[in-house]
C-alpha cells in the first residue's frame, strides 16, 4: 500500500509535466485548429537553449529560464505561427500535420548533428533529498514540480477567466466568426495562444529535463503523451488536458512497478484506445456536433 | 501527356529498371531491391493516406509485423508462399483491430493511435526475447526458391521482388478502378456527400487502412528475406515517418506518387552521404518548405506550371 501511494505521488509530478505540454496542445487546437506534431520538440529545444545559456553565457538557472522563455516565445511561438502555420492553415489539416512532422525531424536532427547526440545532465531547480511524511518518502523535486506546474496552471486559468484579454481568447476559441463580429482582434488573440503554448513548453522543459536528461529525442515521448493526455481528458476542455496528463503519469508509474518497466511507454496508448472506444469525446469533454 | 505517351514512358522506365541491375555491383542491386520492398509498403500507405485521406504514422509497425512473421516462420522451415499470405492476413487483421477504435473519431486521432501502436510493436519486438530475439534479432532467414530455381543470389532475388512489386501495383491499380476504390476517393473528397450517397464511411476507411497495412506486411516479408536478418531498429517510428514522407513528397493520392517519393527517401540518403548527420535535419526542413510551396508533392509540379500558364 505504501508503495502504491509513493508511486501515485511521483506519478502525479510527472503527469503535471505532461499536462503542461498537453495544455498548450489543447489551446492551439481550440484557437487556431492547429495540431502540432512538433510539440515534443517545443519542449526539447528550450531545454537545450537553457543549457546553452548556462554553459556558454554562464548565467544562473533562473535567468537562463527567463531568457529561454523569451527565445522560445519568439521562435517557437511567433516564428512558428508566421512561418509555418499562417501559410499552411488554408490548405487544411493534413499539410500542416506533415509540415510539423518535418519540423519535428528537422529540430531533432539539428540538435543531434549541430550540438550533441548524448544525453546531458540538467541542473535541478529544486533541492535534492526527500522528506518523510509518516512512512511515505516524498522528494523535494516532486513537490517542487507539482507546486510550480500548479502555479502556472492556476495563473493561466485566472488569466483566461478573469481578464478581458483572456476572455477574448476564449471567445475566439469557441467561435471565431462571432468573436470577430464582436470586435475582438482575432489574429492578435491567436498569436497570444501561440506565445502561451511556447511558454508552457519552456516551463515543461525546465521541469522534465532534470529527471529525464536533455537529449535530442526527449520530445518524442513527451509530444505523444501530450496528445494522448489531451484526448483522454477531452480535446475541447482545458481541464481535460490536466486530468489526462496526471492520469497518464500515475498509471505509467503503477504499470512500470507492478507489471513491467519495459511496457511503461505503452500505457498512454492503451488508455487512449480505451477512452476513444467508450467515450470518444474524452473523460471531461462535451460531444461536438459535426459541422457540415 | 496523352494516355499513349504515358504508357510508353511507363513501359520504358520499367524496362530501364529491369535492365539496370545487370550493370550494377551487389550493393546497387541490394538498393534497388530495397526500393522495391519499401515501395510495396508506401503504395499501401498511399491507399490509406492519399486515397482514403487518413493519416497513418504506423506503417513501419505493419512492415515489421510482416518481417517478423517471415523471420519466425521461415526459420522454422515453413514454405515462403505459405508465409506470405499469413503475414498479409495478420497485418490486415492488426489494421482492423487498430483502425476500429481510432476511425470512430476524427482522422488525426488515427495518426496518434498508429504512432502509439508503432511504439508498442517496437517495444514487443525489443522485449519479447523468446519470440523475437530482442535486440539480437533473428538471423539466417532463408530465401525462397522458385520451382527449383534458387533465389539466393542478389540478381535473381531482385527480379523476384520486382515481379512481386509489379503484381502488387497492378492489384492496387485494379482496386482503385473498382467501385471500392472510387468509394475510397469519394469519402476522402467529401465524406458527408459520400455518406448520403450510401457509402458506409467507417467500413470503407477501415478497409482502406487494413489493405494498406496488408501491403506493408507483404513488403515486410520481402524485406526479411532480402536482408536475411531482422532486428527492431528498421521498424521504429522513424521508419514510419520516412514512409509517410515518401508518399507526401511524391504526391499523395497519385498512383505514381509513392514511386517518386520512395526514390527520394531510399536513394537520396545514399547520394547525400557526404552530409552525414546533417542529412536528416536538412530533410526535415525541406519537408516544411515543400509543404509551404508545393503542398501537392513533386508530381504536382507540371499542373502548377499549367495553372500558371493559364493564368497569364
Amino acid at each position: 500500500m505504501g508503495d502504491l501511494v509513493q508511486l501515485v505521488v511521483s506519478g502525479t509530478a510527472t503527469g503535471a509535466i505532461y499536462a503542461l505540454a498537453a495544455l498548450g496542445f489543447t489551446l492551439l487546437w481550440q484557437a487556431a485548429g492547429t495540431i502540432n506534431f512538433a510539440q515534443g520538440e517545443f519542449v526539447m529545444v528550450p531545454a537545450f537553449v537553457m543549457l546553452f545559456f548556462m554553459s556558454f553565457v554562464g548565467v544562473p538557472l533562473w535567468l537562463a529560464f527567463l531568457l529561454t522563455c523569451a527565445v522560445s516565445m519568439l521562435f517557437l511561438g511567433y516564428g512558428f505561427k508566421r512561418g509555418i502555420v499562417d501559410p499552411l492553415i488554408r490548405h487544411g489539416v493534413i499539410p500542416l500535420v506533415i509540415a510539423t512532422l518535418g519540423l519535428s525531424i528537422g529540430l531533432k536532427q539539428l540538435v543531434k548533428a549541430g550540438y550533441s547526440a548524448e544525453a546531458h545532465p540538467f541542473p535541478n531547480p529544486f533541492p535534492d533529498g526527500q522528506f518523510a511524511l509518516g512512512n511515505l518518502h516524498v522528494s523535494y523535486a516532486d513537490v517542487g514540480t507539482l507546486c510550480f506546474a500548479g502555479l502556472i496552471v492556476i495563473s493561466l486559468q485566472m488569466f483566461l477567466n478573469r481578464t478581458v484579454t483572456g476572455r477574448a481568447m476564449q471567445a475566439v476559441a469557441q467561435n471565431t466568426d462571432a468573436a470577430k463580429v464582436l470586435g475582438i482582434d482575432v489574429r492578435r488573440m491567436v498569436l497570444y495562444t501561440f506565445l502561451i503554448n511556447a511558454f508552457l513548453a519552456a516551463v515543461a522543459a525546465l521541469l522534465v529535463a532534470p529527471t529525464y536528461l536533455a537529449k535530442f529525442d526527449m520530445g518524442d515521448s513527451i509530444g505523444q503523451k501530450a496528445f494522448f493526455a489531451a484526448i483522454i481528458g477531452g480535446f475541447n476542455q482545458t481541464r481535460g488536458a490536466l486530468l489526462g496528463g496526471v492520469l497518464i503519469g500515475i498509471l505509467e508509474n503503477v504499470v512500470g512497478f507492478y507489471v513491467s518497466p519495459a511496457y511503461k511507454e505503452g500505457v498512454a496508448l492503451m488508455l487512449f484506445l480505451a477512452v476513444i472506444l467508450f467515450r470518444p469525446e474524452g473523460l471531461l469533454g462535451k460531444a461536438e456536433e459535426r459541422k457540415v | 501527356m496523352s494516355t499513349r505517351n504515358r504508357l510508353v514512358v511507363l513501359f520504358a522506365s520499367l524496362v530501364a529498371f529491369a535492365v539496370l541491375p545487370i550493370f550494377l555491383k551487389t550493393y546497387g542491386v541490394y538498393l534497388m531491391t530495397l526500393f522495391c520492398v519499401y515501395l510495396m509498403a508506401t503504395m499501401g500507405l498511399n491507399l490509406t493516406v492519399g486515397y482514403a485521406g487518413q493519416m497513418s504514422l504506423g506503417q513501419a509497425a505493419f512492415f515489421g509485423i510482416g518481417a517478423y512473421h517471415a523471420a519466425i516462420l521461415l526459420t522454422l522451415g515453413w514454405p515462403f508462399f505459405v508465409v506470405l499470405p499469413i503475414a498479409a492476413v495478420a497485418c490486415f487483421a492488426a489494421g482492423l483491430a487498430l483502425g476500429f477504435p481510432a476511425l470512430r473519431v476524427q482522422h488525426h486521432y488515427l495518426a496518434f493511435a498508429t504512432l502509439g501502436f508503432n511504439v508498442l510493436v517496437y517495444l514487443v519486438m525489443r522485449n519479447e526475447e523468446k519470440l523475437t530475439g530482442g535486440t539480437f534479432g533473428i538471423a539466417n532467414i532463408p530465401r525462397p526458391s522458385l520451382v527449383g530455381f534458387s533465389l539466393d543470389k542478389p540478381l535473381p532475388f531482385f527480379y523476384f521482388t520486382f515481379a512481386a512489386t509489379i503484381l502488387l501495383a497492378l492489384a492496387l491499380w485494379w482496386l482503385l478502378r473498382s467501385p471500392w476504390g472510387r468509394a475510397f476517393a469519394a469519402l476522402r473528397d467529401n465524406p458527408i456527400r459520400a455518406e448520403s450517397l450510401g457509402v458506409n464511411i467507417t467500413a470503407y476507411t477501415l478497409l482502406a487502412f487494413a489493405i494498406g497495412a496488408a501491403c506493408a506486411g507483404i513488403g515486410g516479408v520481402y524485406f526479411a528475406t532480402l536482408v536475411n536478418f531482422v532486428e527492431p531498429a528498421p521498424f521504429h517510428v522513424t521508419a514510419s515517418l520516412t514512409m509517410l514522407l515518401a508518399v507526401i513528397v511524391g504526391g499523395s493520392g497519385r498512383f505514381f506518387g509513392p514511386m517518386l517519393g520512395t526514390v527520394v527517401v531510399v536513394l537520396l540518403p545514399e547520394w547525400l552521404r557526404f552530409m552525414q548527420n546533417w542529412y536528416l535535419a536538412v530533410f526535415g526542413f525541406a519537408v516544411v518548405a515543400l509543404m509551404i510551396w508545393l503542398p501537392g508533392g513533386l508530381l504536382s509540379i507540371p499542373e502548377r506550371f499549367k495553372a500558371k500558364g493559364a493564368a497569364e
